[in-house]
C-alpha cells in the first residue's frame, strides 16, 4: 500500500424513523429518502470527500444495495463528480468486505473508496430496527496524508451467519448465537495478528463492525480501544458500516495517534492507521456526530411505502414516461454532472445548456458552467398536491444559482414550512423516479442548513 | 418585426360549439359532427361539400387530418391537424383565417375538437418526446406553475395574500357566475365565496375553484373573405386582428423574471392591437374572453392585456370592473372556469361567445351594443408560452 488517506467524508440521509414505530425502546433509526439509494449517496459522501482535493482518477464503489444489476453504478458516479473521462471506476457488490475491497485498492492505485447501503428489513425485522442507512467515502492519495496505512490483515472463513437471496429485498439470518461464536474467534485473532505485525501491544482507537449484533455489542470484551472503542454510530450499514465508523473516530482522533478498523464479515479484514499532523485541519465539514443528531421524522407507513413495503394510493395522474439512453447519454454533463452552459458574448447563463444564447442570440458561444457544488437561493416555490411523485406532494422551487443561471428544481427532503423566498439552497443528486426498470437520475435543491 | 395582419379580409359567417362537459356518452367523432352540424344548419343550403379546406386544432384527441376527414366523411378535401398547446383551437382558426385571405379557398372551416374525460386522470396529459427525464414540467403539474404567480404578484406589488386571495376568490366566483347563465357550460351553478376559498388546495394556494375544469367539447368557425360575408349571413363576425407569440422561454431560465407578467401575451397583445388600431383596449373594445385557466392567470392577463395597469389588476377585479356588468366584461360566458378547458376546443369557444355577443344572440348575458371583442388563449407556463390575440368585430372595414 503505497498512498496515504487524504480525505474523508460520511453522508447520513435526513429521515428518521421513530424507534417507537419500530421497537426500539429509545432513539430513531436513519433511513434514507424515497429519491435516495446507494448510488445517490455514495455522490454526496464522494463529492464532500473530493472536495478541495484534485478529482480522483480511480473510484472503486462498494454496496449491498446496488441500484442496478449488469451496469456499472460506479458510472453515474462518475459523471456526478465530473470525474476525467480516462478515469477508472468500478462496483464491489456484495458486503462490507468489498468496502474493504475498496480501501485496499485505492490504498494501492490511489483514488476514492466510496461505499453506500440502503439496509431494507421487513416490518418487525431486527434488520428494520438496527440497521441504518448511509455512505462515507475514503480519498487515499501522495500525501501529505491525514493517516497513514501501517498494517492490513485479512482472514476468510465460510459459514452461514446473514444471507440474502439476490432478488430479495431483505436478508436472513441463522441463529445469531452461532455466528457471533464465529465471529469472535475470527475477530480476537485477526487482531493479535495485526497487532504483532506492527509491533504494537494496542491501539489508541478501535472500529469494529459485524452484521452479527451480538459481536458488536461484545466490542469492548473483544478488542478495546485505548482511547476508544467505536461501532456502526446508526445501526449496521451494510458496506458502508466499517467506512462510516472511520469517519466518525476520524471526526475526534487526535494528530499521531493510531486506529485499528475491524470489519467480521465472512472472515475478519483489519486496516490499522497511524493520523499525522494534518488531521486537524482536514477533517469533514459535518462530522458524523452532527449529521446523526439532525433529522426529520418520517411515518412508519409512508417509509414501507418508499421501500415498496407497502403500496400506498397513487395520485391520479399517469406515471412519468421512463427517460430514454440516447437523450440522456446527450445530456451527461446536464442530466449527471448540473452543468449548464454561459454565453461568452452576454455572460447569460443557461440551465440546462443552450447552443442559442437565450440573452443575445448568438449561437455556439457558449463556455460550460458546472453548478453542482454551488448554492443558490429560492426566487419562488410551490407545493404540488397533484403531481406525480413516488412520495406526494412535489415540492418545486425556481433556483437562482450563484454567479448566475437560474431552473426550477424539485426540493429534496422538503420541510415546506421552512421553505421562504430568499432560503439559501445546495444541490443534491437524487432518483427523481423509477420507471420502466430506469432509475430517473437528476439534481435537487435541498435547504442548506 | 413586420407583421401586417389581415384586418378587413376575412369574416366568420357561421359557428357552432357543442355543450362542454363530462361527455361520456359522446366519442370525439361524435363532438366533431355536433359542433360543425349546427355550424352547418345555420346556413340554408350550405353543407359540407362547399367547405373547400379544413383546419383542425387538437392536442392529443387524434392526430393529422384524418381525425376530421374520416368523422364527417369528407371527400378530397384539405385537411390540416395543427397543435400549439392551450392556444391549439385559436391556431386552426388563424391558419384558417390567412388560406382565406391568401385567396387560396373561398370557404373554410376551422374546428377544434379534445376529449379529456377518456383517460381517467385529472389533469392534461402529456405527449412529450422520448426526453433526458431532467425537464422541470415532467414532475411540476399546470396548476403548481401558475400557482408561483400568485406568491409573485404579492410580493411585487406589496398586495397582502388575504387581498390576493379574495382577488382570486373574485375571478372565479364571476366566471361561475357567467357560466350559471350560459346552456353550453360544463358548470351551471353559481359557487358562492365561501366555497371558492374553502376549497382544499391542489397546487400553492390553488384550490379546486382556482382551475378550469376538465371537460370535453369541440367548436368550429366557417370563415369566408369579408367581401363575400353577406352572401352568407346580414350579421357577419369580422376577424380584425390575429396574432401568435411562441417565447424563447428565456424566462426560465432568466433571474430577472419575477413571475407576474407573460412577456409573450405583451407582445402579441400589441401586436394585435396595432393591426386593429386600438389604442384604448378596455375603452374599444366591447369585452374580452381571456385564458383563465387559473384564477392568478386572470388577474395577471388584465395588466398584460392593458384594461388594468401594472399592480392594480387585484383592486380592478375586486371593484367589479370585469364583471357582467362592469366596465368591460371579461370571459362573460363563464371562461375555461365554467367550461373547463378542452385544449383544441377553447380558442374556437372563445370565438363562438364574441360572436353571439356580436350578433346581440348571448341571451341573458348580452353585454349591450357590443361591437368588437378580443380573445385571448395562452399555452405553456409562466417563463416560456405561445400566446394568440384575436380582435373581432362586427363592422367591416379594417378598423
Amino acid at each position: 500500500m503505497t498512498h496515504a488517506l487524504t480525505g474523508y467524508a460520511a453522508y447520513l440521509p435526513r429521515y428518521r424513523l421513530a424507534g417507537a414505530d419500530i421497537g426500539l425502546p429509545r432513539g430513531d433509526r436513519v433511513v434514507a429518502s424515497f429519491d435516495e439509494d446507494s448510488t445517490t449517496m455514495a455522490v454526496a459522501a464522494a463529492a464532500a470527500a473530493v472536495d478541495g482535493h484534485g478529482l480522483p482518477r480511480s473510484l472503486y464503489f462498494a454496496t449491498s444495495s446496488p441500484a442496478y444489476a449488469d451496469k456499472t453504478n460506479a458510472a453515474a458516479i462518475h459523471s456526478a463528480l465530473g470525474l476525467a473521462h480516462e478515469a477508472f471506476v468500478t462496483d464491489m457488490c456484495g458486503t462490507g468486505r468489498s468496502a474493504f475491497a475498496a480501501w485496499r485498492a485505492a490504498a494501492t492505485t490511489g483514488g476514492l473508496a466510496v461505499a453506500a447501503d440502503v439496509r431494507v428489513g421487513r416490518p418487525g425485522s431486527p434488520d428494520e430496527k438496527l440497521g441504518g442507512d448511509g455512505a462515507a467515502a475514503l480519498l487515499f492519495g501522495e500525501g501529505p496524508g491525514i493517516a497513514e496505512v501501517l498494517e492490513t490483515t485479512s482472514c476468510t472463513s465460510e459459514f452461514l451467519d446473514r444471507w440474502r437471496s439476490p432478488t430479495s429485498l431483505a436478508g436472513q439470518q441463522w441463529e445469531e448465537r452461532f455466528g457471533a461464536e464465529r465471529y469472535g474467534q475470527l475477530v480476537v485473532a485477526a487482531v493479535q495478528r495485526t497487532l504483532d505485525q506492527a509491533g504494537m501491544t494496542g491501539a489508541d482507537h478501535v472500529v469494529l463492525t459485524c452484521p452479527n449484533s451480538a459481536i458488536v455489542k461484545r466490542a469492548e470484551t473483544l478488542v478495546k480501544g485505548e482511547k476508544s472503542t467505536v461501532t456502526s454510530p446508526i445501526g449496521f450499514a451494510g458496506a458502508a458500516d466499517s467506512s462510516i465508523a472511520l469517519c466518525a473516530v476520524l471526526d475526534a482522533a487526535d494528530a499521531g495517534q493510531t486506529i485499528l478498523v475491524v470489519s467480521a464479515v465472512d472472515g475478519c479484514d483489519t486496516l490499522l492507521l497511524r493520523t499525522t499532523g494534518q488531521l486537524p485541519e482536514a477533517r469533514q465539514p459535518l462530522a458524523v456526530s452532527r449529521q446523526r443528531a439532525g433529522g426529520l421524522p418520517v411515518s412508519h407507513l409512508t417509509y414501507l411505502s418508499w421501500r415498496g413495503l407497502v403500496e400506498v394510493e397513487p395520485p391520479r395522474r399517469p406515471e412519468p414516461d421512463r427517460p430514454a439512453a440516447p437523450p440522456s447519454s446527450r445530456a451527461e454533463n446536464w442530466k449527471f454532472g448540473l452543468t449548464g452552459s454561459r454565453c461568452g458574448q452576454c455572460g447569460f447563463a443557461h440551465l440546462p445548456p443552450a447552443r442559442v444564447c437565450r440573452g443575445c442570440g448568438a449561437t455556439d458561444r457558449m463556455t460550460a458552467v458546472p453548478v453542482a457544488s454551488m448554492g443558490g437561493i429560492v426566487s419562488t416555490h410551490t407545493i404540488d398536491h397533484l403531481a406525480y411523485s413516488p412520495s406526494p406532494p412535489v415540492v418545486q422551487a425556481v433556483i437562482d444559482v450563484d454567479g448566475g443561471g437560474r431552473c426550477t428544481f424539485e426540493i429534496a427532503d422538503a420541510e415546506p414550512e421552512r421553505l421562504a423566498v430568499s432560503s439559501r439552497v445546495k444541490f443534491t443528486f437524487r432518483r427523481l423516479f423509477t420507471a420502466g426498470g430506469i432509475h430517473n437520475y437528476f439534481w435537487k435543491a435541498r435547504l442548506d442548513d | 418585426m413586420t407583421s401586417h395582419g389581415i384586418a378587413g379580409k376575412v369574416a366568420v359567417v357561421a359557428m357552432g360549439c357543442t355543450r362542454f362537459g363530462e361527455r361520456w356518452d359522446s366519442s370525439v367523432d361524435d363532438l366533431l359532427l355536433e359542433a360543425t352540424t349546427e355550424c352547418l344548419e345555420s346556413l340554408p343550403g350550405v353543407t359540407k361539400d362547399d367547405v373547400d379546406a379544413y383546419w383542425l386544432g387538437t392536442l392529443g384527441s387524434g392526430q393529422s387530418g384524418l381525425t376530421l376527414s374520416r368523422a364527417l366523411c369528407t371527400e378530397g378535401k384539405p385537411v390540416t391537424r395543427i397543435e400549439n398547446y392551450c392556444a391549439t383551437g385559436s391556431e386552426a382558426f388563424r391558419n384558417a383565417c390567412y388560406a382565406v385571405a391568401a385567396g387560396a379557398y373561398d370557404v373554410v372551416m376551422a374546428v377544434g375538437v379534445e376529449k379529456l374525460k377518456d383517460s381517467g386522470f385529472s389533469g392534461l396529459l402529456r405527449a412529450d418526446p422520448p426526453g433526458d427525464g431532467t425537464a422541470a414540467e415532467l414532475s411540476l403539474t399546470a396548476p403548481a406553475a401558475f400557482s408561483l404567480l400568485d406568491p409573485a404578484y404579492c410580493a411585487k406589488y406589496g398586495v397582502h395574500p388575504d387581498e390576493m386571495r379574495e382577488a382570486m376568490t373574485h375571478v372565479a366566483w364571476k366566471n361561475h357566475q357567467n357560466g350559471s347563465r350560459n346552456p353550453k357550460a360544463q358548470f351551471r351553478s353559481p359557487v358562492p365565496k365561501e366555497t371558492i376559498a374553502a376549497a382544499p388546495n391542489v397546487a400553492g394556494r390553488l384550490g379546486v375553484f382556482d382551475c378550469s375544469g376538465v371537460s370535453d367539447g369541440a367548436a368550429c368557425a366557417l370563415i369566408v373573405p369579408a367581401e363575400r360575408a353577406r352572401d352568407y349571413t346580414d350579421a357577419p363576425m369580422y376577424v380584425k386582428a390575429l396574432s401568435l407569440v411562441a417565447g424563447s422561454a428565456r424566462g426560465s431560465m432568466d433571474s430577472a423574471y419575477d413571475f407576474t407578467s407573460f412577456p409573450e401575451v405583451v407582445r402579441s397583445a400589441r401586436d394585435a392591437y396595432l393591426q386593429a388600431g386600438i389604442d384604448h383596449p378596455s375603452g374599444q373594445l366591447s369585452l374580452a374572453e381571456v385564458h383563465d385557466c387559473f384564477t392568478p392567470t386572470e388577474i395577471v392577463l388584465m395588466e398584460d392585456l392593458g384594461f388594468s395597469d401594472d399592480g392594480r389588476a387585484w383592486k380592478d377585479v375586486l371593484a367589479g370592473d370585469f364583471d357582467a356588468d362592469g366596465r368591460f366584461p371579461v370571459n362573460p360566458d363563464g371562461g375555461l372556469k365554467s367550461f373547463g378547458h378542452p385544449v383544441g376546443a377553447s380558442g374556437l369557444r372563445m370565438l363562438y361567445e364574441a360572436w353571439l355577443q356580436l350578433r346581440g344572440q348571448a341571451g341573458h348575458r348580452q353585454v349591450p351594443g357590443a361591437h368588437t371583442a378580443l380573445t385571448h388563449n395562452l399555452g405553456g407556463r409562466p417563463g416560456g408560452c405561445v400566446s394568440f390575440v384575436s380582435i373581432v368585430g362586427n363592422k367591416a372595414g379594417t378598423r
